[in-house]
């Protein structure tokens, strides 16, 4: 039975080496087609009308005025009288007309009668709240916190923590071109982080044939978390074409929409008790906790994170507010649990007069199965950033302070799984010596076209470029979605596989030619030779020729024989700011990641993962707010003007360390988009902390929010 | 670009009529004509016919023709329709992304007589005689442009959706300053925003390109 | 955005034709960047769009040692930023352009625009109205999200913060506004040319609605010492939090004349005359500097979520004076 193991380090020929990514020309020269770049011949294009009320109820429609319009060519409506609308932005009539300017004038047209329902859109101050808004808390205990936090001799501290709400921001909006190739078949194009999966979904919906529905993407202008549901847009929009006559019908969110309505990342806020023996020893953990994702129920953030204190007691409470419903957002609530339990820990290694690093190593083995992975890491991003050379008690301003503007470092860990997918794929050895490898997976930009090419290669000692690599399509074999971390394990894993069994079908045709057993071949550098014997061999072209014109065609699957890829990760991150303690303005100093991720298939695309969790993450700590407004219900800053995103010159020098080599690539494959999402917030948050001496409790870090905490002298 | 040069030809025809209606009232403002002359909007009906017309178009469909990478090309476009509506939906050229819509991300930026330009926040009726320049045009077949093949060598995109706008924004940076400052690079990058986090590839991207354009590379 | 009729006139006089006598009817397109986005929003919805563009006199920037600066109201951002005497004689002037860091708005936006682009409050963007008011009839400002609202001058019904980037600076440097309408051309000092309007008909600035800004004319500043200081969050494109253009005509190490201006805090700019008063006499230090920032906010009557701005606006002032005097 075939042997699927990862060549030794010695023998990898493209694997872990820094490979530019093969969609990169399409990506840079405009040629890539993204779903929203797709125009059909006789394009219809789809809007919706969107509740301008947080919550009410429609008390009648009236689209007669809508429909006459000049080039509309459908009009549906989705929630009717009686509805009740639960956030701005719900949806509320379909139509699809020739031009877009005509279906933008269509839903002026469109005549809504609401009866007004009193609503509630923020959450930060849980006691503002209605009881209506108030879920019943889930509790949890470990241990015997109570006890322990009345044992003598403990130094505790109590703070407040929290994340507001954020939204993902995909730069192509969720959306779709839709049609109905003739009767029974529809043809979708959407912005989708579940190519496979996504046609069944629209099927169930339209009550149809799953093989009925063809769904194709080629490029994706970013998911996080958001892009994995067909979604009312792309339901309706293909109900619209075949009202139509089957004409393609193009939707795309319009920003303030695809802010609003199409990702939510729940706030979460928490006052929380710690306690440790003065010696720095952590013991117990209280938290009374609550965030909000919308009218629906969110879980708990993981805390305390990554900690596994002996003695806990939590309770976590969901807000229901009428806000967009919240999708998961790259790393679900680990962020979240990271600026509260991070937070937590540096406020009490400051109480101790203790360096967090050294506070953090002596508590290592709270960690659990990765204590030692921590301490490397911390170890590594100590020597990145120049902790001990920089690093000053809180508030005493580290090396380069000014009366003015205040240095600080501060530091996280972090956590994630990143266990591999299913995953099915067909590989294809020509006799051409061509090789392709097909699979219904999607590339998020995250590299995955380049990670499945070198892995084919790879196993096939072929260059780079002798793979064609064919994704994003669900008549291709099917593939999970992209979250959770879970794409590079599954698909290189069944590439992996389908590769070696071709290989080895290719191994039982030319062996009687090379008068040997399939057994006794090997493939060195585009080569089949003998095991052991360079004199023994044939090109692989000339091996390919004996296959004539019948390809040889294997499938590939995950999970399969041999682990080829497992989950859990750890990771370091540590911050180096600059406040201007006049202004409260943060500046990016410096910013260091350290990662493990197993077996690491293309370092380049894997540092990139890692630099790109890090930009989101100064991102979402200094910037990122979905800003309510308690009296109109909607969100304010639906835009890219005050939603704000960092800029090139917004995050400072950033450095990458990946752990790789022995003692990690044993661990096989495993996800990465996550992992370094999770510290950011914290290490930002603590880093300030450190700077000014006082903890500005609530993410994003805004220049009032800093001269508050500043004022209040942590007070308060 | 099937559909696209379909309706091109339909809609052109269409308004190849249109002509300055000599009898122009304060009525076609409100209602409007294809091209009409301009008259003060309170003074209706006593044109002062001393000075020369001014053609008014619209609210209509009226025909364009923009030059884009050196080409003419024909559309009928309400005045209302934005050139980046207008290259993305009614002429095929894709390259350039609708992201903000208004003005901040860069995502759409082109260049408009050779500077860059957030398309989205100009009218296609109003780019008419200027040089637009897209993405599209700086690779010659596979042959990228420096700036280009920079951003791939450097890892400066992921998703790549605000790539077409950030590589606009660097070549027009390094068109104007081939060796940036850190105060050039300040204000010749604050107009494009990337989600994706793609920032570190894009700095050494316009280090490599730089280079590689003064040592002669195609600029 | 609704559909209008569009118009390219070549000249004033022509394009003052074409623009309606009240506000509402049209609207002069010069640099877009703003006017695209209030019609996208339907903020505005005028019939007729004027593209003021193809005006060649609103072009065009002089600079004579003698009569100052001219620039033409189309002179676009990035022609003031790469001009150097501009950059040399108006350093305030120059900061401000050097604010915007995206060539894109720089290389569109223009002088003129910039003046009359409208202001960025969230609920005016919204529909709400300029003085904005909820369905109940209930004012939104006062009592809403107003942490980017006005700190200074929001008594009356107008609370958003004039969104120049350039007012700050041509009302320190003593600039003047020349306008054109049907009834010829004006000069407005540009201290004069922002209003805080009393109704959502009115603007906010002292064009009549068939009007255009011609001409900015900024009067010689030989021994003039000034610069502007923004606060913003980030590099990248990004509105100031407050702002401030400070001019010092200096005797020696003495200030014998100062204008304060604060921008982003306030319905029009403010000018801060207290607060030079204070420095007139004195010789610029940290504390002089401190100081007059302190006086340039002492009349603030923040809202309920900007107390956050009175800071900041007074550490513009002391930066702007400090950087002013080198």
């Amino acid at each position: 039975m075939a042997e699927y193991k990862w060549p030794e380090a010695e023998k990898r020929q493209h694997i872990g080496k820094r490979i530019s990514r093969i969609d990169g020309p399409d990506k840079v020269s405009g040629r890539a087609k993204y779903s929203y770049d797709i125009n059909r011949p006789g394009m219809l294009y789809g809007k919706i009308l969107r509740s301008p009320y947080a919550h009410a109820k429609i008390v009648s429609i009236d689209t007669s005025a809508a429909e006459k319009m000049p080039g509309v060519k459908a009009v549906k409506i989705i929630n009717g009288k009686d509805f009740e609308l639960q956030w701005v932005g719900h949806e509320i009539v379909a139509l699809a007309a020739e031009t877009e300017q005509q279906a933008e004038d269509a839903l002026r047209a469109i005549k809504v009668q609401y009866e007004k329902l009193s609503h509630l859109v923020n959450d930060l101050e849980r006691a503002k709240a209605p009881a209506a808004s108030l879920r019943k808390p889930a509790e949890g205990v470990d241990g015997e916190p109570d006890k322990a936090f009345a044992e003598a001799g403990l130094v505790i501290h109590e703070g407040f923590y929290g994340n507001d709400v954020i939204t993902h921001c995909c730069l192509e909006p969720h959306g779709l071109v839709t049609e109905w190739s003739d009767d029974k078949n529809v043809m979708i194009h959407p912005s989708s982080q579940a190519i496979s999966g996504i046609g069944g979904e629209l099927a169930r919906a339209l009550e149809m044939p799953a093989s009925n529905v063809h769904a194709h993407m080629d490029h994706i202008g970013g998911g996080f978390g958001s892009k994995f549901p067909v979604d009312i847009w792309g339901i309706e929009m293909t109900k619209l074409s075949k009202l139509a006559g089957g004409k393609p019908v193009k939707y795309f969110l319009e920003r303030d929409a695809e802010l609003a309505v199409a990702g939510t990342r729940p706030s979460a806020y928490a006052r929380v008790k710690v306690a440790a023996k003065k010696d720095g020893t952590l013991v117990a953990w209280e938290s009374d906790a609550w965030g909000s994702g919308g009218v629906g129920n969110i879980g708990s953030p993981p805390y305390p994170y990554v900690w596994k204190l002996p003695h806990q007691k939590k309770t976590f409470q969901v807000v229901a507010t009428n806000n967009g419903p919240q999708r998961a957002w790259r790393a679900p609530n680990h962020p979240q649990a990271a600026v509260i339990t991070m937070g937590a820990m540096e406020d009490l290694a400051a109480k101790l007069q203790m360096d967090p690093l050294d506070f953090f190593l002596k508590n290592i083995d709270l960690t659990g199965v990765r204590a030692n992975v921590y301490k490397e890491e911390l170890s590594k991003a100590a020597e990145m950033i120049g902790w001990k050379a920089n690093w000053r008690q809180r508030g005493a301003g580290a090396p380069g302070s000014t009366k003015t503007v205040k240095r600080g470092l501060g530091l996280s860990i972090h956590t994630w799984g990143g266990t591999p997918h299913q995953s099915d794929c067909d590989i294809l050895i020509n006799g051409d010596g061509t090789v392709e490898i097909r699979m219904g997976t999607q590339d998020l930009g995250v590299g995955t076209r380049t990670t499945l090419q070198i892995v084919v290669a790879e196993s096939l000692a072929l260059s780079l470029n002798t793979v064609k690599v064919t994704i994003g399509d669900n008549k291709l074999p099917p593939s999970g979605a992209s979250g959770g971390s879970t794409t590079i394990g599954g698909i290189s894993s069944a590439a992996r596989r389908g590769s070696i069994d071709a290989l080895n079908l290719l191994f039982e045709k030319v062996a009687p030619t090379m008068g040997t057993t399939a057994d006794k071949l090997e493939a060195v550098s585009g080569k089949i030779q003998v095991i052991g014997d360079a004199t023994k061999s044939m090109t692989w072209k000339q091996a390919c020729a004996k296959l004539g014109v019948t390809p040889i065609t294997t499938r590939g699957k995950q999970p399969g024989k041999d682990t080829l890829a497992t989950g859990g990760v750890g990771g370091v991150q540590m911050a180096d700011v600059s406040v201007d303690i006049e202004t409260g303005i943060v500046k990016m100093n410096k910013f260091v990641a350290v990662q493990d991720c197993g077996l690491i298939i293309d370092l380049k695309t894997a540092e990139s993962q890692v630099f790109g969790a890090m930009i989101m993450g100064v991102t979402y700590s200094l910037y990122e707010e979905k800003i309510m407004d308690d009296a109109t219900g909607k969100m304010l800053n639906g835009n890219m003007e005050f939603y704000k995103l960092a800029g090139l010159r917004d995050i400072g020098e950033l450095q990458v360390h990946m752990m790789t080599g022995k003692g990690y690539d044993e661990r096989g494959v495993i996800g990465l988009g996550e992992p370094p999402t999770n510290s950011p917030g914290a290490a930002i948050s603590n880093a300030v902390a450190n700077a000014i001496g006082v903890r500005v409790p609530t993410i994003p870090l805004t220049p009032a929010r800093v001269l508050e905490a500043l004022a209040k002298g942590g007070k308060g | 670009m099937s559909k696209s040069d379909e309706r091109l030809i339909e809609t052109t025809n269409d308004t190849s009529g249109v002509k300055i209606d000599p009898a122009v009232s304060r009525r076609n403002f409100l209602k409007g004509s294809g091209l009409a002359l301009s008259l003060p909007l309170m003074a209706a009906e006593t044109a002062e016919a001393a000075e020369p017309a001014v053609p008014i178009f619209g609210p209509e469909k009226v025909a364009i023709t923009l030059t884009i990478n050196g080409k003419p090309l024909k559309a009928a476009v309400e005045p209302r329709v934005t050139l980046l509506d207008c290259l993305r939906n009614d002429l095929d050229t894709t390259g350039a992304k609708r992201v903000c819509d208004r003005g901040t991300c860069g995502a759409c930026t082109v260049q408009l007589n050779g500077k860059p330009v957030y398309a989205c926040s100009v009218l296609a009726i109003e780019a008419q005689g200027h040089k637009i320049t897209t993405v599209e045009s700086l690779a010659t077949g596979d042959t990228l442009h420096p700036v280009q093949k920079a951003f791939w060598d450097n890892d400066a995109q992921q998703c790549g959706f605000c790539t077409p706008g950030f590589v606009m924004a660097c070549k027009s940076l390094l068109d104007k300053h081939p060796s940036p400052t850190d105060e050039q690079v300040k204000l010749g990058t604050g107009g494009n925003l990337c989600r994706c986090g793609t920032y570190v590839g894009i700095k050494a991207a316009i280090a490599q390109a730089s280079a590689a354009m003064k040592k002669g590379g195609r600029a | 955005m609704h559909n209008f009729e569009y118009a390219s006139p070549t000249t004033k006089e022509a394009a003052v034709k074409l623009l309606g006598a009240s506000w509402g009817e049209t609207e002069a397109l010069a640099g877009g960047t703003d006017l695209l986005a209030l019609l996208k929003d339907y903020v505005v919805t005028p019939k007729r769009v004027v593209n003021l563009k193809g005006i060649k006199e609103l072009g065009g920037v002089t600079y004579t040692a003698a009569k100052g600066l001219r620039l033409g109201a189309l002179v676009t951002f990035e022609e003031m930023l790469d001009n150097a005497a501009l950059k040399a004689n108006y350093a305030a002037l120059w900061h401000a352009v050097a604010g915007v860091t995206s060539p894109q708005i720089r290389n569109m936006g223009t002088v003129g625009g910039d003046l009359c682009q409208r202001p960025r409050c969230w609920y005016y963007r919204a529909g709400y109205g300029l003085l904005p008011h909820g369905e109940d009839g209930k004012p939104l400002v006062a009592d809403g999200d107003n942490r980017y609202h006005a700190i200074i001058g929001n008594s009356g019904a107008a609370k958003f913060v004039n969104p120049s980037s350039l007012a700050p600076a041509l009302v320190a440097l003593k600039a003047k506004i020349k306008v054109y309408g049907p009834n010829g051309a004006r000069e407005i000092d540009a201290d004069k040319f922002f209003v805080a309007p009393a109704s959502n008909e009115q603007r906010e600035y002292a064009l009549a609605a068939n009007e255009i800004v011609t001409d900015i004319m900024v009067p010689a500043a030989a021994g003039v010492r000034s610069a502007t200081y923004e606060v913003r969050q980030k590099e990248a494109l990004d509105w100031p939090l407050a702002a401030a253009a400070v001019a010092l005509t200096m005797d020696g190490k003495t200030v014998k004349a100062a204008r304060i201006v604060l921008g982003h805090v306030a319905p029009t700019p403010v000018l801060a005359e207290a607060a030079a008063a204070a420095l007139v006499g004195k010789t610029i230090s940290e504390d002089a500097a401190a100081a007059a920032g302190k006086l340039a906010v002492a009349n603030a009557s923040p809202l309920s979520r900007n107390a956050y701005k009175v800071q900041l606006a007074s550490v513009a002032v002391k930066r702007a004076i400090l950087q002013a005097a080198g």
